[in-house]
């Protein structure tokens, strides 16, 4: 087969007979959930990836087979369950795909995820292109299930996004789910967790152990043409394996997939048979630091290789010492709303009344761009609701007055909510405006599914929550709901009366995204026929 | 065997993804390793996209070294010149012009039009191309699309 690295994943967690997929969308690594729903597996999307992680581990404590799917900053949302999971352990299989974006293809910023899998003392694993993605998930199983122990699986955009060949493999069956009481290990108070960290490490160790067997966490790779005369060596981890191999093909190539713990021995084997070790991979030094922490000594990479992705041609000049400036590649066209998008309307609108618009993330960022320039800022999802708080809190009134926060519907759903609990707890005296612009969809990452759209991760019927309900109920006073491209001046006279009375208001501009609507129908009516 | 290096590039919603799936479909079903990667946005219609795809004996990189590809496919005229420095030397730049003059380049099967255009210039069986296609495709397009392949085919032969 000629999959993609996410479906890889998801033919893979099949055939491992998975019980469960939960995630939140985030590229590049939506598709892995879509395709596991689609070939049959149990596919969720959770209103965010904490949530998604939380299920997870709940799920391997009764002995099942799950994975949790998530974009690199979906790591930082699910940040807090991940250090303590790693104290807890898991009975059964806990795999967590995170996808990183190097390059920023289409994020917000180019974390680096194996940061993560060393602070949290979590279990790494990296492939470099679809067949190593659908084994890796499999050794992640046999890893998790052996030392009973999160792991992470880690995947670049071009590892996600690119399609290479796959041969499916049978693998044992999955235990059956079972519950059994262990709440020394489960319950982590402090008199739990001192020797609940220590196993960790002695696991760690352990894992590391058994990773030093080449073939379990590292490849070696003999060079393709002859052998390099000057003696080099390249360590390399994911895409860049393959990236040193072709811009080095007379040199041997060890690939690590361990990523964390590092198969010390190994690396240092490999550095001692070279005289000149080189180090590629993108993002952070990470594998050259904990190379060098195994006493390795590999050359020390110019600062500029680590921002944005690696290539053939940047592997060639990091492995030349090159440090002059790169050409950048002629621009091309960037994103823009699409024609008729209903986000235009809101942004023309906006622009014109001057607001401050403190944004969120979704398609309605474009908003930044011309013709509309009408956001402030963008952080992270939700940061929209409480960072407009922030600027209310501290302006002068009449600048207070205009600031406005614009969150898109899933995003509300993902951490929006927390946001309204803080404008209600903390009101600035202004008052706060909040406006949701509610598509019907999650967009920006390909029209997902979300808590408040009425239908599951397959587009199947599920209950509905209704946003306006919801912060009515919280108790936000000033609600409204209006369709903002049918009547635009609606929207234009709520922010009239918004800024002249103040108080706090929830303005939901709901109208489908232009593209969805109409899957959105035939969902809606298929859905009707099954009821 | 070398690796065969193509680049098609165009604008979102001209179908340039599905174009490179059945391309490197059609090389995988002619027995070469094969690799592709592409590049766009994930929504919203309009901005630039390029898709990259190797076949050979065994590819590396799935990405297209810059300045390496044997042939580059442009379906959307504003896109030629920033992808001109992908092509390499002597490379061959197809552009979608020719599509006015192939009976079923209408914009729904245009892409695929092109790729009968392209076929000319690579080794690939018909009936590799022909399967890939129905794969790629929900049924009722499958005529529609293999049509558009032939014509273009057809009118690149001459
Ligand atoms: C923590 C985190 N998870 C996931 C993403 C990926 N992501 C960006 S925007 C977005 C949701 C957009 O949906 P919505 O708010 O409804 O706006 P729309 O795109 O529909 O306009 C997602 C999932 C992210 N940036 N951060
Ligand atoms: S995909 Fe939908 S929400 Fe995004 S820009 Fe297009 S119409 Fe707007």
């Amino acid at each position: 087969m000629l999959l993609n690295g996410d479906e890889a994943i998801a033919w893979s967690a099949l055939d491992n007979g998975f019980s469960l997929g939960v995630g939140y969308p985030g590229t590049p690594s939506t598709e892995v959930l879509e395709t596991f729903g689609a070939l049959g597996g149990r596919a969720q999307w959770a209103p965010n990836e904490k949530v998604a992680l939380e299920v997870g581990l709940g799920a391997a404590f009764a002995r099942a087979r799950v994975m949790v799917t998530m974009k690199h900053v979906g790591l930082n949302v699910a940040a807090d369950p991940l250090f303590t999971v790693a104290y807890t352990g898991v009975e059964g299989a806990l795999v967590i795909v995170v996808a990183d974006d190097p390059g920023m293809a289409s994020s917000q910023n180019e974390q680096d995820s194996r940061r993560y899998a060393i602070a949290a003392g979590v279990p790494m694993l990296e492939p470099a292109d679809s067949q190593q993605a659908y084994d890796c998930l499999a050794r992640a199983v046999e890893i998790s299930e052996r030392w009973h122990t999160p792991v992470l699986l880690r995947i670049t955009t071009r590892v996600s996004h690119s399609k290479s060949i796959v041969a499916r493999r049978t693998f044992e069956p999955a235990p059956a789910p079972q519950y059994e009481r262990k709440a020394a290990e489960r319950v982590m108070v402090p008199g739990h967790a001192r020797p609940a960290h220590r196993r960790l490490r002695v696991k760690l160790e352990a894992i590391r152990a058994w990773a030093e067997e080449d073939g379990n966490g590292t490849l070696l790779y003999a060079p393709l043409e002859g052998a390099d005369t000057g003696l080099r060596g390249i360590i390399a981890n994911g895409i860049s394996t393959v990236l040193a191999r072709e811009a080095a093909p007379n040199t041997a190539v060890l690939q690590v997939m361990m990523v964390h713990p590092l198969p010390e021995q190994a690396v240092r084997r490999f550095a001692a048979a070279h005289t000149q070790t080189y180090v590629v991979e993108e993002g952070d030094p990470v594998l050259w630091e904990s190379c060098v922490l195994a006493g390795a000594a590999p050359v020390r990479n110019p600062p500029i290789y680590r921002f944005g992705e690696m290539s053939v041609a940047r592997v060639t000049r990091l492995l030349a010492g090159e440090t002059t400036p790169e050409t950048p590649p002629p621009p091309g066209k960037p994103p823009q709303l699409c024609n008729g998008c209903p986000h235009r309307t809101a942004f023309e609108i906006l622009r014109d009344r001057k607001a401050i618009v403190s944004g969120d993330i979704g398609c309605y960022t474009l908003g930044v761009m011309p013709p509309f320039q009408a956001i402030d800022t963008t952080v992270c999802m939700g940061a929209s609701i409480s960072a407009g708080l922030g600027l209310r809190h501290v302006l002068p009134e009449a600048e207070a007055r205009r600031v406005v926060s614009v969150i898109g519907d899933s995003t509300f759903m993902h951490s929006g909510l927390t946001g309204i609990a803080e404008m209600l707890y903390n009101p600035p005296p202004t008052g706060h405006v909040v406006l949701i612009l509610d598509n019907g969809t999650t967009a920006m990452t390909g029209m997902q599914e979300h808590p408040a759209t009425g239908r599951d991760l397959m587009h199947g019927p599920a209950h509905k929550i209704s946003i306006e309900a919801t912060v009515k109920a919280m108790g936000v006073p000033n609600v409204v709901v209006l369709d903002h491209v049918a009547n635009p001046q609606a929207l234009n006279d709520t922010l009239d009366r918004a800024a002249n009375e103040g108080g706090l208001w929830v303005i939901i501009a709901r109208r489908p995204c232009l593209l969805a609507a109409a899957k959105i129908k035939q969902y809606d009516a298929a859905n009707a026929v099954r009821n | 065997m070398k690796t065969f290096n193509i680049v098609i590039a165009g604008l979102g919603g001209q179908g340039i993804v599905k174009a490179s799936d059945i391309l490197a479909d059609a090389a995988f079903r002619s027995g070469h390793d094969v690799k592709k990667a592409e590049v766009h946005g994930m929504s919203q219609r309009g901005g630039s996209v390029n898709t990259d795809i190797r076949y050979g004996e065994q590819v590396m990189s799935p990405m297209v070294p810059d300045g390496a590809a044997d042939i580059l496919l442009v379906m959307d005229a504003s896109q030629i010149e920033n992808n001109r420095y992908r092509l390499k030397p002597g490379g061959k730049l197809l552009t979608s012009d020719c599509l006015g003059s192939i009976e079923h380049g209408a914009p729904r099967t245009a892409a695929v039009a092109m790729l009968g255009v392209l076929s000319t210039s690579l080794d690939l069986g018909v009936p590799a191309w022909h399967a890939a296609i129905r794969a790629a495709l929900p049924e009722q397009h499958h005529a529609a699309n293999i049509t558009a392949f032939d014509a273009g085919r057809a009118y690149a032969r001459g």
